[in-house]
């Protein structure tokens, strides 16, 4: 069911681990729907020096990790923001279907990480505001169970939770 | 060969050398269809009367209350509706457990849509089924209970018998799958009380596609599929000879090794169990402790989830089974566990382990030198690690 780049990943996962300094933390999902990465990061003149994390979750949520973490290493930030999770899966040689939106967060966990670094060093926050924006989740989800703001899909009913716009 | 541990035989099973020796004639040899009149057909017509027969001595049943089916699957089905459509005059309620197979909870959401009511009975934190709520769901217009004999996922054997008395006081129909129990635990429909009893050639090691259903001499019963008159008029089509055969002869070698299989999956079962507990710290041990399935063991390993861990010990060499939702394609948690209350984020870490007669110590040695390894390496890479409260074993 999986490829061989995503059973590579899987058996021999790249860059796990966390940064005790890390510049900026990022997490996705949650251990109720079964997969949740946190991203760390260091960052030195805008270059992503270093990518760290640690996964929850099935096959395709830690080959995911991986791979990410493999494709925004020695990039520049603003090439790590562009970093779909298309172009993941892509890298990754396609991932089950019902797989895409469930256990694919490493690109979103990434922006988060990214995200908290240029809070926290003023950055280029301003310009970022916009888009980010978009990538709060809400909270609520239409059967009424409030949910984790990392949650991305409902932890009572499993629906994919409405994105703030 | 590279090494394998199967512990999956809940899923499937190897098929016993003396069932396929025991099969190959009827594949080019006594190949005649059963209903034909020359000896060619009589011969084989004989022959699954042998097995019909066999069928029946391993559950305590007379011959001519089997109706070979294509499975598990289809039995359930031939009960429910079965059973449904042909009482529909008495009444439109149908009581299931909640957790039964899919293809008996399919089968009764099926008769939602035709404007018949289903109501679920629910389960203690074992997996057991409470007979005196039974009672009080039960209502004049109720016409079926199905409550599966034990679970493959929790390894919980239910108080068939006692669930069976309170069908027949209130004079209603009493249907049981026992996929799961037949070729695992000595079976008595007629001390179990039964009305219907759906098993499986999987656990018998017979064929995949084999199977069974019980059904009380005298009862009413609606045929699935329409046709000529195999199996008395209740299920059309040529039979699966070959099939057949092979489960009439896995049944009468159950019948006589059952004691010994029984004991030989528990002392692995248990020597399995106690090597988990000793060597994985934060596991909740799930379904019943003492009323459940001899060679079935049944966990929730925290903080890692049942995929990747089914995965990584594939590249091991073992199988084992999981209830977590990414494993399913679906992506929802086993309604099961979620039925006896275990939370959402600790069933993802669900692993099954189910033995049967090829599995030895070895087996189970390895086993127990991997799984730590296996566990640790995937809790080494867990944000939740080492950051939740801990769990109780037991």
């Amino acid at each position: 069911m999986y490829s061989e780049e995503v059973m590579k990943h899987f058996a021999q996962p790249k860059n796990v681990g966390e940064i005790e300094d890390a510049d900026g933390i990022g997490e996705a999902g949650n251990p109720v729907c079964g997969d949740m990465m946190t991203f760390y990061i260091k960052v030195k003149d805008g270059i992503l020096q270093d990518v760290k994390y640690k996964t929850f979750g099935c096959v395709a949520a830690i080959a995911v990790s991986s791979k990410v973490s493999e494709l925004v290493k020695g990039k520049t930030l603003e090439e790590a923001k562009a970093l779909t999770k298309k172009a993941v899966a892509e890298a990754l040689g396609g991932l089950p279907k019902e797989k895409m939106h469930c256990s694919n967060l490493g690109a979103e966990a990434l922006a988060k990480a990214i995200l908290d670094y240029e809070g926290k060093h003023g950055g280029s926050l301003s310009e970022m505001q916009p888009k980010k924006k978009a990538e709060v989740i809400e909270r609520y989800c239409k059967c009424g169970m409030e949910n984790p703001t990392e949650a991305a899909f409902c932890m009572s009913c499993g629906a994919k939770l409405g994105q703030l716009s | 060969m590279e090494k394998r541990v199967y512990l999956d035989n809940a899923a499937a099973t190897a098929v016993r050398n003396e069932v396929i020796e025991e099969m190959l004639p009827f594949f080019d040899i006594e190949f005649g269809n059963p209903s034909t009149v020359y000896d060619m057909g009589s011969r084989v017509k004989a022959s699954i009367d042998d097995q019909r027969a066999k069928v029946a001595s391993l559950i305590g049943a007379r011959p001519e209350e089997i109706i070979f089916t294509s499975g598990g699957t289809e039995a359930n089905n031939l009960a429910i509706k079965g059973i449904a459509f042909a009482h529909r005059k008495k009444g439109d309620h149908i009581i299931i457990g909640a957790t039964e197979h899919h293809s008996v909870l399919n089968s009764a959401r099926f008769f939602e849509r035709l404007d018949y009511e289903v109501t679920f009975l629910q389960v203690d934190e074992y997996g057991l089924v409470d007979p005196q709520r039974l009672k009080e769901l039960i209502r004049p217009e109720t016409i079926l209970v199905s409550v599966a004999h034990a679970s493959n996922e929790i390894g919980t054997i239910q108080p068939i018998a006692e669930i069976a008395e309170v069908c027949r006081d209130k004079n209603v129909f009493f249907h049981t799958d026992a996929v799961a129990s037949v070729g695992n635990i000595p079976i008595d429909v007629k001390e179990l009380g039964v009305d219907l009893l759906s098993l499986s050639g999987i656990p018998l090691r017979a064929p995949k596609g084999t199977g069974a259903l019980y059904f009380r001499k005298g009862l009413r019963l609606m045929p699935l599929l329409h046709g000529g008159i195999q199996e008395s008029g209740r299920r059309g089509g040529t039979e699966n000879v070959p099939g057949i055969i092979g489960l009439g002869k896995a049944a009468e070698l159950t019948l006589q090794e059952l004691p010994q299989k029984i004991r030989h999956v528990k002392v692995l079962r248990d020597k399995l169990v106690k090597g988990i507990i000793d060597s994985v710290e934060n596991i909740k041990l799930t379904g019943h402790p003492e009323n459940r399935l001899p060679g079935h063991a049944s966990l929730c390993i925290q903080a890692i989830e049942g995929e990747a861990l089914v995965f990584l010990l594939n590249s091991h060499g073992i199988y084992v089974n999981t209830g977590s939702a990414c494993a399913s394609k679906a992506l929802k948690t086993s309604p099961v566990l979620v039925a006896i209350g275990v939370p959402p984020e600790l069933a993802q870490g669900s692993i099954v382990f189910t033995l049967d007669m090829p599995n030895t110590e070895d087996d189970i040695n390895y086993v127990l030198e991997k799984l730590p390894i296996v566990v640790n390496r995937l809790r080494s890479m867990s944000p939740l690690w080492g950051k939740r409260e801990t769990v109780q074993a037991g």
